[in-house]
């Protein structure tokens, strides 16, 4: 079945459609942030790829040409951020106080726990860019002397765990304004949260697209200065 | 052709974009280079809403199922984290709350603030 699927340039994309389709049905059924369709697709590719014994190569054949549109949808986040214009001009000053306060306790708290948890300067380099999009993730944390896979994995984790607390908690602590949920949204689980926020409403998204980029500039920034600290 | 010329135009920003990520030595991806591009163009009025508006709602739209591949693609590094994964899943838990917290907490006793000094 293997070699079938090898050549077959939709297998992955297919796949991952189908299981993203069952997730979206199945959270209108059962509406709870437990039941997030990315959360459930993923993990059903997951156990479709090993319980199946499928070559993950010919998975990812297909799969990629969905990952290929990341950077043009990435892109039009400057759309909602165009129609919200008016509030990015009026929040500067919270837009980047919150977001620079939040980036600045990220790089505290992994730095401290990483001590705590005695991890190697590999990991906790690995996990510094944790809360931005992986793609910055992925150039800071290979320049720091972090591992690929680990910095992949740590923004995954990040993404996944985010998206189906985070209505919770922004609830719990009163976090009302569509503004300041877009900026919390954004800067702890970046673009799987900002696909996350942009389903709550148009400002929450384009808030949250902004704090991928605010947050990115500031943590190529901060995580160089924070390196010496795991 | 509505879709075709959208496209093109979100396609010749990202292009763009990734040039520059090229040539600008920071680990900073084409996207945010494109996504500030864009911004640009749109508020100079180079581009207009209405050249992209359709394609980039259906883009925006289907963006989460965009990062299953992505989510998937820990599984073949999976054996060798495997012995930090506790660890890296334990830092990434309490780091991703503690973000959440301070960010939201600190934009909405802002955001607020200033909402109510406009009715003074």
């Amino acid at each position: 079945m293997n070699e079938i699927l090898w050549e077959s340039a939709y297998f992955g994309m297919v796949l991952s459609v189908i299981y993203f389709w069952f997730g979206t049905w199945l959270r209108r059924r059962f509406p709870s942030p437990l039941v997030n369709p990315l959360l459930i697709a993923s993990i059903l590719t997951i156990a479709t790829i090993v319980l199946l014994d499928i070559d993950y190569d010919a998975y990812t054949k297909g799969a990629s040409h969905l990952t290929w549109l990341l950077t043009p949808s990435t892109v039009c986040l400057a759309v909602p951020l165009y129609r919200q214009l008016q509030l990015l001009r009026r929040h500067w000053q919270a837009i980047v106080i919150s977001v620079g306060a939040g980036c600045v306790a990220c790089a505290v708290t992994v730095a401290v726990m990483s001590r705590l948890l005695h991890l190697t300067p590999e990991i906790y380099h690995s996990l510094q860019p944790k809360s931005v999009t992986t793609a910055i993730a992925l150039g800071v944390g290979t320049q720091l002397g972090g591992l690929e896979g680990i910095i992949s994995l740590g923004v995954m984790i990040t993404g996944l765990f985010g998206v189906v607390i985070v209505d919770v908690v922004l609830k719990l602590l009163k976090v009302t304004h569509p503004v300041a949920k877009g900026l919390a949204i954004g800067n702890s689980i970046h673009a799987i949260g900002t696909a996350h926020a942009l389903e709550l409403g148009e400002i929450e998204g384009a808030m949250s697209g902004l704090t991928i980029v605010v947050a990115g500039i500031m943590t190529v920034i901060l995580a160089p200065l924070f390196s010496g600290l795991g | 052709m509505t879709y075709m010329f959208q496209f093109l135009i979100i396609a010749a920003v990202s292009f763009v974009g990734e040039l520059l990520s090229l040539v600008v030595p920071l680990p900073i991806p084409g996207s945010v280079y494109g996504l500030l591009l864009l911004l640009v163009l749109l508020i100079t009025g180079v581009v207009k809403l209405h050249h992209i508006e359709k394609a980039a709602d259906f883009l925006i739209q289907i963006m989460p199922m965009l990062f299953i591949a992505p989510a998937v693609s820990v599984l073949p590094i999976f054996d060798s984290v495997a012995d930090s994964l506790l660890a890296v899943a334990l830092v990434c838990v309490v780091s991703t709350l503690v973000v959440m917290i301070i960010t939201g907490v600190v934009a909405q006793a802002l955001v607020t603030r200033k909402e109510g000094r406009k009715h003074e």
